[in-house]
């Protein structure tokens, strides 16, 4: 019901709006609550158990009843609260967790059978038989349970993630936030103040009250005004701060776009902060709670703050006839505004014996509310007094049962609150955020004027702190009432009292735990589901541990809190991976030659954050087999090219450099010739292989090494490690040339003729033997040679400058088709190696040692290096060990797979009967059949042995000779010819 | 959490990786013994309150860092340069 | 003999104006990675600003201006951004040539800063990131060297590989603040 002439809305603005398919209006500064209710709508949701009619509760984000599901198609976003959710032309909402409607839910049948779904139901009942769990407990429950649905769509609307910085960060702007960022922002700190509401003033919009002399909204509109005009202060609207982390880091969620059917392109709906303060000042306020009676959960029921908000900001009463009950003062407060606005109220009901009088209303003193009627909207409450009881019409009832700080933030790096009797509620530990402190309410200072002087006091510790002067000035005129109170958590009597309106928990649910032996507030909270709901029991998790203490007969400070954990209210997982969808997931590396390879249809392989073409298809070719047969045959028979520009490549230079290389690697560096390039081998420091390459010398003080491209990363941090950690007084600098260079493999029977063909000089071959290197000129530019072979064929790597990378390996592979080949890519490399017994990660997986892999007398017995102690474990070099062999079915047509266990023949392919295992396969145009590499017992020991090779997973049971791991050309004369 | 880079001033948790206890720093000599090498390369304290450990800012400057760190309150104490840390 | 055409990192992608915010790519001239052997940093100072006007950088700075710029690039590293380098400087420090590894690109415009913020952990407003100072971090998940030069603007480093990444990131981010008005 509206009430003329009251409220913050703008009346010039209708905004028009649907609610289940039924149009509506509101005006400019609703809230779909309050415009609901301005349009008589009472029932918003249904309870998550059992399907009771709800109202909402309250008029902020800790609203536990009314979720509704906003927007449609990939758009859809279940669980919104109508209380956060500003109407907007064309605002399109659906109420939730009912079947087939809101009026009328099949489901609610689950209240009938309350009795038997109190707490610990599902977890005795769906215990046995044990087989009836997945194929009918869990589908059957899960049906029935959770509140709003996903679209089941990827997400259609844009989130964002962002950075900020500040001295000053200021949660909140009540009057302690906005006093705490004024005295900061005066002073000139940086400042930023954040407001979850999408207008800042807090309580004071909700309130009557005055503060300086004029109403306390125009007073905070002053305030704001005069920040937004200084440069040093970032007012930061719509955003929740719903974490506190280590370093002053905080998690803010801004809500940027919910309030508006606008979606201008590239704009984010929900925008996830991190934002890092020097110091903050928690202003965060209070919830009030409710107290707990029979069916107390009517729609209409409502806290007193709420019913005060609905009137005095948005111009609403939520009944014609509104009765209050409570146990402080603010029952009559509540009772005085309802009445100013030309609302009836039948009575308040205050549970104090000693609560002040009053002639404005009619008032029951020691009284309880302690029923009330009215499935789909409160009819009438019975309130019970040393008299008796007796029955009250009333259609809307607001509830106090007193405020508890907003301690969150406080105790989000782990600290527990402190309980004050004085005002029966838990306050922040000081000190319990590094860098933060709270003011106001969210401290337990319930008066206007305390909020506003514990806000300045809090911002000029901040400023002292920070070095800054601040000047002393007068705080504004403010009420400053006590805040009196007698605790009231739950009415005695028969029937269903509600806690945990969320998660339809009751106060005999909490008993019921306490009776169970579950008395750890802890053990309470998980057996009866109380405050695990979306709203973590936001107004009702201090009741319930009452009501816990009680039944325990323990205090509450003994009883303590559950833990509080971020975010304080709902984050989307659609913000906090903002961004890192679709491209953004992580970054793509290409090759020069990326364009090229894709314009000749080569599918991509992903190698870390590499693209590299699996193989080049041409027309008639039906599978990728024949492509990379054809490729192979490139290499062995004419030439082939490939772009090789992923290796790491890592340009070590000073007179140490030398030295450093014969430290990282086992085998020696440091007598390799200039113009000369060896194949190392990486340990790590428990002696097991980290990684391979090759590095070549270009000067007395100057290498260029290559890691494999997987471990291009891991090697560069390794080097880093070794240098500055262990050898930081070796002269000895490097750095990461991997993206300067484009570099192609070139090689073939014909590799040494194409390159002529190129090079602004032909090779003279007695310049260039097998592990040369020196520089070339190419088209004019400078360029690097290096006679390498990852083919077992005569093979250079050709380097440009990447700039020319694209351009040179067009003639590359232009010349090779010419000479007969072409490009060739990832699956014929692999080919070519597996062929020849070159190991990639496949066999250095890290539980491979030099000696496994056949290298034992790469470990250099003449010097130190990484590994080189712990690679001397005599456990490490025993002949039995699984080392490296070639395998080959002993049928043509047998099949291999790489992942396969070895077993003898004759053995049962069991766990203990483990020989070894296969770690790379491939289908051998050489050979004419499958070959693999694998590790076996024994190793080189077994040559010519027959063994099974089993793989379970896709049945697979092949049996295979044990031969070397060199299936091609094993003395290697093609390679060095 | 926030590491102050001697470098690159403090910078957010995201930029560092993350090695191990600072005892990586104190490779024994090759003869030092098995006990030693195993000592060095496998034991590690697991304490809750202060530690010393080396982070790499790797999405920064590329310096390995010796870092005080409390596990119990998270706190970060002195941070260096493990090229200035050699003993 | 063949003819080797040169190809920018970013060819085909910048320039980008979204809103107020302008991205192009630029050509910075020669980048030589400049790290100093041991004992050796004032001398090869010296020999900088003698060479090329500027001298050796201290972390997260820059030194130099639009025609060579000495770029803080790291522990114990500077990029000589500009000019070829002059051959003295090889006595003091390791030169790299590192003219072909990085994409960079120059972002700048109102809202450039807005830009960055949603990418790099680190705050870059002019009131503690002003012209001449440089830094090391990531841009969204790549790691990146950013400098405030003239005007405002801010030169991004980025891996020459990721050139289509980054690009990618910074126009959404760009648009993103852009929708906002
Ligand atoms: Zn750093």
């Amino acid at each position: 019901m509206r009430l003329a002439g009251r409220g913050l809305i703008d009346r010039s603005k209708p905004v028009a709006f649907e609610f289940d398919g039924a149009r509506h209006s509101g005006f400019e500064g609703d809230t779909l609550a309050s415009a609901l209710l301005a349009n008589g709508v009472r029932v918003m949701g249904r309870s998550f158990k059992y399907h009771r009619p709800r109202g909402v509760l309250s008029a902020g984000s800790e609203e536990p009843n009314a979720l509704v599901t906003v927007g449609a198609g990939d758009a859809r976003e279940p669980n919104v609260r109508a209380t956060m959710q500003e109407i907007h032309e064309g605002l399109q909402a659906w109420s939730q967790n009912r079947w087939p409607s809101l009026g009328f839910d099949l489901m609610a049948v689950n209240d009938l059978a309350a009795p038997f779904l109190g707490a610990g139901f599902y977890y005795k009942t769906f215990m046995w038989p044990r087989s009836f769990w997945e194929k009918l407990y869990e589908p059957v429950i899960r049906r029935a349970a959770g509140l709003g649905a996903l679209s089941g769509q990827a997400g259609g609307e844009r989130y964002e993630r962002a950075h900020a910085f500040c001295d000053l960060l200021v949660i909140g702007a009540g009057p302690a936030g906005l006093m705490a960022a004024l005295v900061a922002g005066r002073a000139g700190a940086d400042v930023i103040l954040a407001d979850e509401q999408a207008r800042m003033g807090g309580r004071l919009l909700a309130e009557t009250y005055e503060v300086d002399g004029q109403a306390g909204h125009l007073w905070a509109d002053v305030v704001l005004a005069e920040l937004d005009a200084l440069p040093n202060v970032r007012r930061m609207g719509r955003t929740t701060v719903f974490g506190a982390y280590d370093g002053g880091t905080y998690g803010a969620l801004e809500r940027v776009l919910h309030h508006s059917g606008r979606r201008p392109r590239g704009a984010p709906v929900e925008t996830y902060w991190t934002i890092v303060a020097k110091r903050a000042v928690l202003a965060a306020g209070a919830i009030e709670r409710p107290v707990a009676f029979r069916n107390n959960d009517r729609p209409g029921i409502m806290t007193a703050g709420a019913v005060r908000a609905y009137v005095n900001r948005w111009g609403v009463s939520p009944g014609q006839s509104v009765a209050v009950f409570g146990n402080s003062d603010d029952a009559h407060r509540t009772a005085r505004d309802l009445l100013a606005a030309g609302v009836h109220v039948p009575a308040v009901i205050d549970s104090r014996e000693d609560a002040p009088e009053s002639r404005d209303f009619e008032l029951r003193r020691g009284a309880v509310v302690c029923d009330a009627s009215g499935r789909r909207g409160l009819e009438a409450v019975t309130i019970r007094t040393a008299q008796g009881e007796e029955r009250i019409a009333a259609d809307a009832l607001a509830v106090t049962g007193g405020w508890n700080p907003t301690v969150h933030l406080t105790c989000h790096m782990n600290a527990r609150p402190v309980w004050r009797d004085d005002i029966a509620c838990f306050v922040p530990q000081e000190g319990a955020v590094p860098g933060l402190r709270a003011a106001g309410a969210c401290n337990g200072a319930f008066s206007t004027a305390t909020c506003l002087r514990e806000g300045a006091a809090a911002a000029r510790a901040v400023l002292e702190e920070l070095g800054r002067t601040v000047r002393d000035e007068p705080l504004p005129e403010a009420e400053d009432d006590p805040y009196r109170i007698a605790p009231l958590w739950a009415v005695s009597g028969k029937g269903r009292a509600w806690l945990d309106f969320q998660n339809d928990v009751t106060v005999k649910d909490v008993k019921q735990a306490a009776q169970e032996n579950f008395r750890s507030v802890e053990h309470m909270k998980r057996y009866t589901t109380q405050g695990m709901a979306t709203d973590q029991g936001k107004n009702s998790n201090v009741a319930a541990l009452a009501v816990l203490a009680d039944a325990t007969g323990r205090g509450i400070p003994q009883t303590g809190t559950t833990t509080f954990r971020p975010p304080y209210s709902p984050v989307a997982i659609a913000a906090l991976g903002a961004g890192a969808e679709g491209k953004g997931f992580r970054p793509e590396r290409f090759a020069t030659s990326h364009a090229a390879s894709i314009e000749r249809g080569a599918p991509m392989i992903e190698a870390g954050l590499w693209y590299r073409p699996s193989y080049f298809p041409r027309d008639g070719e039906s599978d990728w087999r024949q492509s990379c047969d054809r490729e192979v045959g490139y290499v062995r028979e004419a030439v082939g090219v490939a772009d090789v520009s992923t290796l790491g490549k890592i340009d070590i230079q000073g007179k140490d450099a030398a030295a450093f290389l014969d430290f990282v690697y086992s085998n020696m560096f440091s007598t390799l010739k200039v113009g000369r390039v060896r194949y190392g081998l990486m340990l790590r420091e428990d002696g097991f292989v980290m990684d391979d390459g090759t590095t070549a010398r270009l000067g007395e003080k100057h290498y260029l090494m290559t890691t494999t491209t997987a471990a291009a990363g891991e090697v560069m941090k390794h080097l880093e490690f070794v240098h500055q950690g262990l050898q930081p007084d070796w002269d000895v600098r490097f750095v990461s040339v991997t993206e300067q260079w484009a570099q192609f493999a070139v090689a073939g029977p014909k590799a040494r003729e194409l390159l002529d063909g190129i090079l602004d000089a032909p090779l003279d071959a007695a310049d260039w033997p097998f592990m040369s290197c020196g520089a070339v000129s190419v088209g004019g530019i400078a360029g690097r040679l290096f006679r390498i072979s990852f083919s077992g064929e005569q093979g250079f790597e050709i380097a440009v400058p990447a700039r020319y990378g694209a351009a040179l390996f067009d003639i590359l592979t232009d010349r090779a088709e010419a000479l007969g080949g072409g490009p060739y890519g990832m699956e014929a490399l692999n080919v070519l190696r597996i062929e020849k017994g070159f190991i990639t990660h496949a066999e250095i997986h890290g539980r491979t040692t030099a000696f496994d892999i056949g290298m034992g007398r790469m470990v250099s017995a003449k010097k130190d290096c990484i590994g080189k102690t712990m690679s001397e474990r005599p456990g490490l070099l025993e002949a039995d060990r699984e080392r490296l062999v070639g395998l080959k079915p002993i049928n043509a047509d047998g099949r291999m797979l790489a992942g396969a266990h070895l077993f003898r023949e004759e053995d049962p392919p069991v766990r203990e009967n483990g020989q070894g295992y296969v770690t790379s396969v491939c289908h051998s145009p050489m050979l004419g059949q499958m070959i693999g590499l694998g590790f076996l017992k024994g190793g080189s020991d077994r040559h010519g042995e027959i063994v099974k090779m089993w793989d379970g997973l896709r049945g697979v049971t092949t049996l295979c000779e044990v031969t070397g791991p060199v299936f091609f050309d094993p003395d290697g004369g093609r390679m060095r010819g | 959490m926030r590491i102050p880079c001697p470098l690159c001033g403090t910078r957010d948790r995201r930029e560092f990786w993350y090695r191990g206890a600072a005892v990586d720093l104190e490779r024994p000599a090759p003869d030092a013994g098995v006990e030693a090498w195993d000592d060095f390369v496998y034991l590690r304290e697991n304490p809750a309150g202060p530690t010393r450990e080396l982070w790499y800012h790797e999405g920064g400057c590329g310096a390995w860092l010796v870092v005080e760190r409390d596990t119990v309150t998270h706190e970060i104490g002195r941070v260096a340069l493990a090229s200035e840390e050699r003993s | 003999m063949v003819e080797l055409v040169a190809r920018t990192p970013c060819a085909g992608l910048l320039p980008l104006r979204v809103g107020a915010v302008l991205l192009d790519e630029v050509a910075p001239g020669a980048l030589t990675s400049v790290s100093p052997y041991k004992g050796q940093a004032e001398a090869l100072s010296k020999v900088l600003q003698a060479a090329h006007g500027m001298g050796f950088p201290a972390p997260s700075r820059a030194t130099g201006d639009r025609q060579a710029r000495a770029i803080w690039f790291g522990h114990g590293q500077a990029m000589l951004v500009g000019p070829a380098p002059d051959p003295a400087l090889a006595d003091h420090a390791a030169l790299t040539d590192q003219s072909d590894a990085w994409a960079a690109v120059r972002l700048h415009g109102p809202g450039a800063e807005d830009v960055l913020a949603r990418l790099v952990p680190v705050d870059l407003r002019a009131g503690s990131f002003p012209e001449g100072h440089s830094m090391r971090s990531l841009l969204f998940h790549m790691t990146a060297s950013i400098t405030r030069i003239e005007d405002g603007a801010f030169l991004i480093l980025a891996f020459r590989s990721m050139a289509a990444t980054l690009v990618h990131d910074l126009q959404t981010a760009m648009e993103a603040v852009a929708a906002r008005g």
